[in-house]
């Protein structure tokens, strides 16, 4: 037991699980932004051939999970659990997508943030030797959650323009306890952070203090310098919450300026696209993971990834009633090979 | 020259909603509601009747004018029929416009599906 936890937050695995396989799915917009080529499915109606734009976005992550199963080689009874989450209201496209494929569930919560937070449950339970594989997934889909988060797209609302886009999208990891690499090597949880952001639309700008919590946590625990890592990406901070970590991380001491993305501010061309500060939800940081960090790190662009998802844990009702909007950030280290630094 | 009146009229109307959204953190129902309230406060004082009887349409279409026909009404109906008018005239008087939007409203519905904004 000793020896896993390096502090507060973040844990080491002591037998780093590996990511066998990833599978992406996005929508017909998200198929025309700059990371298009990186996705194995690009939609061309988003209703998926489904009469819901709810079933339409369990479809998506029903069949990302199904394609990231095929693809490990493995057949899903050799699936152990299955660990998924996403936007919509109990959570139902992740339960409807396990009604169907029969893999024993586990739901989760962490709104966006729930890619880092299915790995982080999932690397655990293969760390502790209770299975050799597990799926984690998540989905999200523009029109069903701007129907439930926002207003009804009948009613033509304007956009302001600090906004972000909901990505419709979903993502699929499987991670075992053998394989290639690359590996899950180290974990940081987070912690539910209120900066008092109350604007439903300023997302980024809510979000933005827990990704900066999560990741210096995870630099002082682990001992490691930013630049220890190729790329260190956070989930759906968008263009405005970018800007904001750079600054917010400047002032606790360390310079991620050469190393930093985000994956709402890279999936969508803001210029040609209309969609304003970028792009949001599960399925943004889930797809750029499995679509683009996963090939890119293949090709070995990558070696050293830190992937920080972020997560705004509000609800349609808190948002009416006028309560701000806390956050939180999951960090995931992936590593492709294991044993150097600490 | 009334198409004229009626442009100005109701573009007015409009860019002071467009303001509001744009430079305020008002989510846009509750500018439709504060429309529809200050035209009916605006009536009941006896000044939207002049805007609609320079602007014509450009002040009866946009929400204001649904405020102002709620206020004209109540206050016709509590003439005629006394104090009760001015829970039922409202409603009268908009009665058209109301069960336009609904009827409208469903048959739409029923010809097209919601689409995704591109």
């Amino acid at each position: 037991m000793a020896g896993k936890r390096l502090g507060k937050q973040t844990l080491k695995l002591s037998s780093p699980p590996s990511i066998i396989s990833n599978a992406s799915i996005v929508g017909p917009k998200e198929g025309e932004g700059p990371l298009a080529q990186y996705f194995d499915q690009v939609l061309k109606d988003d209703y998926f051939e489904e009469d819901s734009w709810e079933k339409a976005e369990s479809k998506m992550l029903k069949e990302a999970v199904k394609n990231a199963i095929k693809k490990s080689g493995r057949s899903s009874t050799n699936i152990n659990f299955m660990f998924a989450g996403d936007l919509l209201n109990q959570i139902v496209s992740s339960s409807f997508a396990a009604r169907e494929l029969q893999i024993p569930f586990v739901g989760l919560y962490g709104a966006c943030s729930t890619m880092a937070e299915s790995i982080c449950m999932g690397s655990m339970l293969l760390d502790g030797g209770f299975g050799e594989a597990v799926v984690c997934a998540t989905s999200s889909h523009f029109s069903s959650a701007e129907r439930q988060y926002r207003f009804p797209l009948e009613q033509g609302v304007q956009r302001p323009l600090f906004s972000q886009w909901t990505v419709t999208g979903a993502g699929a990891a499987v991670l075992a306890e053998a394989g290639n690499g690359p590996y899950i090597t180290h974990l940081t949880i987070g912690k539910v952070l209120d900066f008092g952001v109350r604007d439903a639309n300023n997302m980024g700008a809510a979000m933005a203090p827990a990704a900066v919590d999560t990741i210096t946590a995870h630099l002082n625990e682990t001992g490691r310098s930013p630049e220890y890592y190729d790329l260190i990406i956070t989930g759906d901070l968008g263009n405005v919450g970018k800007a904001i970590t750079l600054d917010m991380m400047q002032k606790e001491g360390f310079n991620i300026e050469k190393v930093y993305n985000d994956c709402g501010s890279m999936i969508f061309d803001d210029k040609k696209q209309d969609t304003h500060a970028g792009g949001s939800g599960c399925g943004c940081s889930a797809a750029v993971l499995n679509g683009y960090i996963a090939k890119e790190m293949k090709k070995g662009n990558f070696n050293r990834v830190l992937f920080v998802a972020t997560g705004a844990l509000l609800s349609p009702t808190t948002t009416w009633q006028g309560e701000s909007i806390p956050s939180i950030a999951h960090a995931v280290a992936i590593e492709k090979t294991i044993g150097e630094g600490t | 020259m009334d198409y004229i009146k009626a442009f100005v009229v109701g573009g007015a109307i409009c860019v002071i909603g467009q303001l509001l959204m744009d430079h305020t953190k008002l989510t846009p129902a509750r500018v439709l509601v504060s429309f529809v309230t200050i035209g009916a406060i605006l009536q009941g004082l006896g000044i939207y009747q002049t805007i609609v009887d320079f602007g014509g349409a450009g002040a009866t279409t946009p929400l204001t004018g649904f405020g102002y026909s709620l206020a004209k009404g109540a206050m016709k109906e509590v003439k005629e029929a006394g104090m009760l008018g001015a829970f039922t005239g409202g409603l009268k008087a908009a009665a058209g416009g109301i069960a336009g939007a609904v009827f409208f409203g469903y048959l739409m519905a029923l010809i097209f599906n919601p689409r995704s904004k591109k």
